[in-house]
């Protein structure tokens, strides 16, 4: 899909949120090119140099400096296998050398039908889900070689997959399109997402009595 | 600065200083003194790649480590500011700072191939350097380097590779800080990182070979000068730039006889360390099809080549014939010594007051300002100046197309936020965006208009032009007037009007590198040397001395400029004037009407010889009938036509040149002459200060312009000197600069213009920096990054011929035309911009006028 | 030490990130009593109360905010630090999700009491369920008159940017995330001028970490006292803890700094069954480990200086005796030497040469020299970086020689994967060899 002329109106809108500054906007607005394109294309860099008035080398040496910035066409989902210490010697190597085989892609490919890309991940601040990993960027905490099987199958599918702290999964262009900064209706997903790790501590200090030192339990 | 013995503590600095210990050196240092700056000024070398004087401090390559006593890691010393007593102390006392620098430079060679021997920078590499004085003799270093093709061609001039870079961005750095133009950047991260443009984007800036200069490794190289030397085999000289006023130091290398490459040499009151890419790669010209020996017109009117005796025979008894009646011109290139030689001879040996350097559009307001504000002024507005100046006003200047280091030195002022600055022009180009200013719109011949306006603070004038106009009254303002504007009736006299009002100061700003040497050394008709009037008897008397001549042999009225010269040779009759010579000089027919057309220069009879083979005419004795040329090239002149039916009027025409100009076509005697890497030789920059060289080439056999003057000369039975160049800058410097009454500037008003009609449009148009100059011819490198040709019009302009942008447009009148792809751009309606000699854009050849001219524009046309 | 649930005191209820949910539990109370302090005193009650930046520098944070230069007549910002990346850091995203509005109140607070108008949230790109959290959050704050125009009749004013990263560690680092948001490359910048002097867009800035700007709402209530009544002489107040890897119960813990890492661990229900504790990161990857013999060392500033290693982010990952030191600290090494920005020489080389000495090591083919030459690169790093992640990089491999020098020698010999089955350490079932 190209960058239409509705794609320039929302990168428009991206800079009016940086009054002070507009290059502020770069960052998200390189996002939303991704949401159109599925990669940061070079029109995209040309789009965004010519409307911060910057020159295209400048965009090019921004949208090379960061990961998540993809300069061929990601598949409809990108799955993501933190491989960091501690989430890779939990179970993250053994899911992700099983993806690779599964899919017959290694890391930063895409399948044939275009469906999945996979990617070795840094820590993703989920390490108490270890092994963590993400589907569209997505947390899908606590996972293993089974349950990523069971995502992909369903993925493939059709089938609905929901994060572990967040909404069902879309697509990694919708995806890019809420990191942009684009209101996707789906900020109340899953409620506070306080699952039994982040419940922890809370549940262990109301068992034994440790009260909210900020007023009290109620 | 001051070093003072380490028990001279007692001392109080004065406020503006600091005290620190170096090495346990004392020193006193401006505030503000970066501790790697105070180390130079007490010799301590600190070693360094990222930091450069002129950039902003990075400190990402971390070779400058210091210790500063009391503080827990080594500190950059390219980055820290020098506090009250410091104690810093380098790898020579200090172990911590040594062994962060042994350390930091086994990291940079661990990915650093080991090329040197086929590297371009291999023997003045500051990497192989440093690598020597600070690092250790081998590295631990046994396992992958990082590597990538090499090289890549990142412009049609510089490669790059990348193996060799130490990221140390110097050549980002100077892109935006320095140039403007951030077309090189440092692209992926960590070891990835490398310097690269984007995606079909070249590094097309004028300024990119600096960065080929101040890679501290050998990742950026010039295809220019690759593999073509090794720096120890060169022989070094100072050199002062020759293709513009900007005066930039260089330093010239040659290789048995042959110049290998040219560098950007420091002058921290021109140029700086840097110079554009014309002058660092454009120097072919200087080897490539020169005229070797002199050549005379034989009986059947063909050139032949003759002895040196023969031709200086020939010239002397054709000028003696024509003496009184010779007109000199020597183009914008020669040396003020050898200005100086013409203005002499032309004086002394011709008994002539018929002489100009500018081989261009003028006119006698230009004239006018020069005679009376700008010859013989010496030093005046300056570099340092306009970088510290409230308001910076340009008019009939493109900085960055027509002196780039006064396009430097704005902007970097302006960057600094010590200077401001405007202009008054057709349309905002790159140069004046990067500059920062506002630009006032004018359609060429309406500068004068906007200037007035400025001047009389019109209540019509917008919110920016206020500021503009309130700026100029400020200290420090000043008001930097381009040679272009000669060619826009009122606009030298309204900016000197708006000079006076406002207290700005007002500079002149010539093209070429010649012109301010040649109007201070006398070759301009009405001055002698020093800006002296010819018309004051003192002025007379002083020249006469020095020349030893009697005062009375001195003309004592101005005699005729280049416009003179030409108008006179081709208001004789027998000559056609409608702009094309038509048939021979012997068939022409004789157009007693043109003469009416001189209301500007008076056509004095004079005593002379006919013109050859022109009908003679009982009534008529000819104002000019010789012609003396150095330097000159036919398409410079806004009419070229005309210029060669003056070249065909002349009874006779000597020519110096270089090489086969053009102009030998009409010669009776070409004298082959030096170049300046064969002779010492001087210009004089806009500001007023002189720019000497030294000869590159000792073995050189040539002969200076002067020096063939002066054989002429003696042949003639006068004597002015030997000619060479150095008794004519000791004769020249000498005579010093006037002082005395000088005759009034220009005080003309501009006619008021007519809005063209439809299909119509004022030209507008200055030359590119890298174009179709002669000097540059052959530079294949360089033409490369050169930018497009494209004709500039406004939206509702374009509209009004049915143009759209990108789509070919015409310019053209009744001699020619241009074809170009549109750019829509925000100008005046009614105005079309074009490049003044680019590919598919020769402005003067193909029309035939200049900036201001009414023209045809019509959309579609065939290249 | 008992735990003292604070800022996770009511993620059992699921709203506890609305407006509605906060304002249950004295939500906005504080910025009422701030909005009628004088700024400088509530900078005032935040140094008295002794917090100290939760990123990991733990720098004072009301001395931070008193270096922003009053009446100087340049905008003022705030910029919240969300960009949690740190390996093992696992408490600003969770505190993003589940209390929102502390941070945004702690925010406008914050933001009152430096001048400053417009504050910014960075937030890491990856988590997209937290930026739309955040996002929305700040949308129910406007909607609640707690943001924009006047606010509470104040006649203060605040907008509030969530902005999101694109993926680069080097970003949590302050100048390099200040880069990041003005839309350059996340590379940081010379210090000085620090962010309090010329911050984003060059105008006086303060960067504080989500923790720390979310602790703020409760000191201001609650006063000075109440905070610094808890955790030690020297670290105050009290801590978000994560606690990760092979324990039965992973999750965050709200303690009193000074807590040990013995009553954590209980309270997370101890290391797996089965298994021993090998070693600890108290504090992310760039922090030295600790083994059995420090648990009970004081998790606060000094007491985890005094057994040679850092508070940093205070979330501690837990490795049992299945794990490979080596391939542990290898692949810390990998990280850095990704996330290297590749501004300076030592950070971006000596990763690069570090990486593969490590790797031959973790491939049994290491050489017994390679051992002193990983000590001499790590010190050839550290202090010389431009930032501190060249610290961060030279920082595992002599903490772990420390302990496990023989893990290493065996380097020279015999795989990490010969020396330490993978599959042992794996938490998932299914899985026996690798």
């Amino acid at each position: 899909m190209a960058l239409t002329e509705e794609t320039r109106t929302e990168l428009l809108e991206i800079i009016k949120r940086y009054p002070d500054q507009a290059r502020s906007a770069l960052n998200p607005m390189l996002h939303l090119t991704q949401s159109v394109e599925g990669y940061v294309s070079p029109e995209a860099i040309e789009l965004c140099a010519e409307l911060l008035e910057l020159t295209p080398a400048e965009v090019s040496a921004v949208a090379t400096f960061y990961t998540m910035y993809k300069r061929r066409p990601v598949g409809k989902h990108l799955i993501g296998v933190c491989v960091n210490p501690q989430c890779g010697i939990l179970g993250g190597d053994e899911i992700f050398s099983s993806l690779c085989s599964d899919l017959g892609i290694g890391n930063d490919e895409t399948t044939e039908d275009g469906m999945f890309s996979i990617e070795k991940i840094e820590c993703q601040a989920a390490c108490t889900y270890a092994p963590s990993t993400t589907v569209d960027w997505e947390f899908m905490d606590d996972m293993s070689v089974d349950k990523m099987r069971d995502v992909v199958a369903k993925l493939r599918a059709g089938e609905t997959v929901e994060s572990t702290r967040g909404p069902v999964i879309r697509d990694f262009r919708a995806t890019e399109r809420t990191i942009a900064g684009f209101d996707d209706g789906l900020g109340n997903a899953g409620g506070n997402n306080a699952d039994a790790v982040m419940l922890a501590g809370l549940n262990v200090a109301k068992a034994n009595g440790m009260p909210d030192v900020d007023g009290g339990n109620k | 600065m001051t070093v003072t013995a380490s028990n001279a503590g007692e001392i109080t600095p004065p406020a503006d200083l600091v005290s620190c210990t170096i090495d346990g050196i004392d020193i006193q240092v401006p505030k503000g003194t970066l501790i790697i700056r105070a180390a130079e000024q007490i010799g301590i070398e600190i070693p360094r790649f990222c930091d450069h004087p002129l950039l902003t401090p990075a400190a990402n390559c971390r070779m400058c480590l210091v210790e500063i006593v009391g503080q827990p890691k080594p500190q950059p010393s390219c980055a820290i500011i020098v506090g009250a007593d410091m104690e810093i102390k380098t790898a020579n006392t200090s172990t911590v700072a040594d062994l962060a620098q042994r350390g930091v430079m086994e990291f940079l060679l661990i990915n650093h191939p080991l090329d040197c021997p086929v590297c371009d920078k291999g023997g003045e590499c500051p990497l192989q350097n440093q690598a020597m004085s600070h690092g250790n003799g081998e590295s631990h270093f046994h396992g992958v380097k990082r590597t990538f093709p090499k090289p890549i061609a990142i412009s049609s001039q510089i490669l790059l590779d990348r193996e060799r870079c130490v990221s140390c961005a110097r050549c980002t750095r100077f892109s935006e800080e320095i140039a403007g133009d951030p077309l090189i950047e440092l692209i992926d991260r960590g070891a990835q990182q490398q310097v690269a443009i984007a995606e079909d984007k070249p590094f097309d800036s004028y300024f990119s070979g600096n960065t080929v200069q101040i890679c501290p490794v050998g990742a950026l190289t010039s295809k220019d000068y690759r593999f073509r030397a090794r720096p120890f085999d060169l022989v070094s000289t100072p050199t002062a730039c020759e293709h513009c006023a900007s005066g930039c130091a260089l330093r010239t290398d040659e290789r048995r006889s042959k110049v290998m490459r040219r560098l950007a040499w420091d002058d921290p009151e021109v140029n700086e360390d840097w110079n554009c890419d014309k002058g660092r790669f454009a120097f072919r010209y200087l080897d490539e099809d020169r005229l070797t020996h002199p050549l005379v017109r034989d009986e059947n009117g063909d050139l032949v080549v003759a002895s040196w005796p023969e031709a200086i025979a020939i010239a002397a008894e054709k000028l003696t014939a024509a003496r009184g009646t010779t007109g000199v011109i020597t183009g914008g290139r020669v040396t003020r010594e050898d200005a100086y030689a013409y203005g002499k001879f032309a004086r002394v040996a011709l008994g002539s007051d018929d002489i100009d350097f500018r081989s261009r559009a003028t006119s006698d307001e230009e004239t006018k300002l020069l005679r009376a504000v700008v010859a013989g002024s010496e030093l005046g507005v300056t570099y340092g100046q306009i970088e510290q100046s409230p308001m910076v006003l340009m008019v009939g200047l493109e900085p960055e197309e027509e002196s780039p280091m006064i396009f430097l030195r704005l902007r970097k002022g302006v960057q600094a936020g010590t200077a401001t600055t405007a202009a008054i022009s057709s349309w905002s180009s790159p140069g004046f965006t990067k500059t920062g200013g506002v630009v006032l719109a004018a359609a060429p011949g309406a500068e004068a208009q906007v200037l007035a306006a400025l001047g009389s603070a019109d209540s019509s004038l917008s919110d920016a032009a206020k500021n503009v106009a309130s700026a100029l009254n400020e200290d420090g303002a000043i008001i930097l007037v381009g040679e272009r504007l000669a060619s826009q009736p009122g606009g030298i006299s309204a900016a000197t009007a708006l000079a006076a009002a406002t207290g700005a100061s007002l500079a002149w700003v010539p093209r070429r590198a010649g012109e301010r040497g040649a109007l201070d050394a006398g070759a301009l008709a009405g001055l002698l040397p020093g800006g002296r009037p010819i018309t004051e008897a003192s002025a007379r008397s002083e020249v006469a001395v020095t020349w030893g001549v009697s005062p009375e042999e001195l003309p004592t009225e101005p005699g005729l400029t280049v416009e003179g010269i030409i108008e006179a040779l081709t208001t004789v009759p027998g000559a056609e004037v409608d702009g094309v010579a038509e048939g021979t000089a012997t068939e022409v027919v004789v157009d007693v009407e043109g003469a009416g057309d001189t209301d500007s220069v008076d056509v004095e009879p004079a005593d002379s010889e006919q013109a050859h083979g022109d009908p003679i005419d009982e009534e008529f004795e000819p104002r000019i009938t010789a012609l003396v040329l150095a330097g000159v090239e036919i398409d410079d002149f806004p009419n070229p036509d005309l210029f060669r039916t003056a070249l065909l009027e002349a009874s006779v025409v000597i020519s110096l040149e270089t090489r086969l100009s053009g102009i030998e076509a009409y010669a009776d005697v070409v004298f082959p002459v030096a170049v300046d890497t064969e002779r010492a030789g001087s210009y004089t920059d806009w500001e007023g200060r002189v720019r000497t060289f030294g000869q590159v080439v000792a073995e050189a056999t040539t002969i200076p312009d002067g020096r063939v003057l002066a054989m002429i000369a003696d042949a003639m039975d006068h004597s002015i000197g030997s000619g060479e160049p150095l008794p004519m800058r000791r004769e020249l410097d000498q005579l010093g600069s006037y002082v005395g009454p000088r005759p009034d500037g220009p005080s003309a008003t501009a006619p008021v213009k007519a809005t063209p009609s439809s299909g119509k449009a004022v030209l507008a148009s200055w030359r590119h920096l890298l174009d179709n100059s002669i000097l540059a011819t052959g530079e294949d490198y360089l033409a490369g990054t050169a930018r497009a040709p494209v004709a500039r019009m406004s939206a509702a302009t374009a509209a009004g011929i049915g143009a759209s942008d990108g789509a070919l447009v015409t310019v053209s009148n009744d001699i020619g035309e241009i074809v170009l792809p549109l750019v829509l751009t925000d100008m005046p309606d009614g105005v079309v911009w074009v490049p003044g000699n680019s590919p598919g854009s020769t402005v003067n050849a193909s029309l035939g006028v200049v900036p201001g001219a009414v023209v045809d524009i019509s959309q579609g046309g065939q290249v | 030490m008992p735990l003292t649930p604070n800022l996770t005191a009511h993620w059992d209820e699921p709203d506890s990130y609305t407006v509605a949910g906060y304002e249950r539990h004295h939500g906005y109370e504080a910025l009422r009593k701030a909005l009628e302090m004088d700024p400088d005193d509530i900078i005032g009650v935040v140094k008295d109360s002794g917090l100290r930046g939760r990123g990991g520098a733990g720098f004072p944070t009301g001395l931070k905010w008193s270096f922003v230069p009053q009446g100087d007549g340049k905008p003022h910002y705030l910029v919240v630090n969300g960009d949690e990346s740190e390996p093992g850091a696992c408490k600003d995203l969770p505190l993003m999700l589940a209390s929102s509005q502390h941070l945004i109140e702690g925010m406008i607070i914050t933001s009152y009491a430096i001048r400053a108008n417009h504050a910014f949230l960075y937030i890491r790109g990856e988590v997209p369920h937290v930026i739309r959290r955040m996002h929305e959050a700040v949308r129910d704050a406007y909607k609640a008159g707690y943001l924009g125009k006047n606010i509470l009749g104040s006649g203060y004013d605040l907008e509030i940017t969530v902005h999101a990263g694109a993926g680069a560690y080097i970003c949590g680092e302050e100048t390099a995330l200040l880069s990041s948001l003005e839309g350059m490359r996340g590379q940081p910048r010379l210090k000085p001028p620090f962010p309090a002097v010329a911050g984003l867009y060059a105008c006086p800035t303060v960067v504080n970490n989500v923790e720390t700007i979310s602790s703020v709402p409760a000191i201001l209530r609650n006063g000075a006292d109440w905070y610094s009544s808890f955790g030690t002489e020297k670290s105050k107040g009290i801590k978000v803890f994560s606690v990760a890897g092979h324990v039965n119960n992973p999750g965050i813990f709200e303690a009193p700094l000074g807590i040990t890492m013995r009553e954590l661990l209980g309270y997370a229900g101890g290391i797996r069954d089965g298994h021993d504790l090998k070693f600890f990161v108290p504090g992310g990857s760039s922090v030295p480990l600790l083994t059995e013999e420090h648990l009970d060392a004081e998790l606060s500033y000094e007491g985890m200086e005094a057994v040679g290693t850092m508070l940093g982010t205070a979330t501690p990952m837990v490795f049992d005796e299945t794990v490979s030191v080596v391939r542990a600290i290898t692949g810390w090494l990998d990280f850095y030497k990704h996330e290297s920005c590749g501004k300076c020489t030592p950070c971006r080389e000596g990763t690069w040469w570090i990486d593969q000495l490590l790797h031959s090591l973790q491939d049994g083919t290491g050489k017994m020299e390679d051992l002193k030459q990983l000590e001499d690169l790590c010190a050839q790093i550290l202090g010389r970086s431009f930032c501190a992640l060249g610290d961060a990089a030279a920082t595992p491999y002599p903490a772990a020689m420390k302990f496990f020098a023989g893990e290493f020698e065996a380097g020279t010999h015999t795989s990490a994967n010969a020396q330490f089955n993978p599959a042992a350490s794996i938490v998932f079932p299914g899985v026996t060899t690798s």
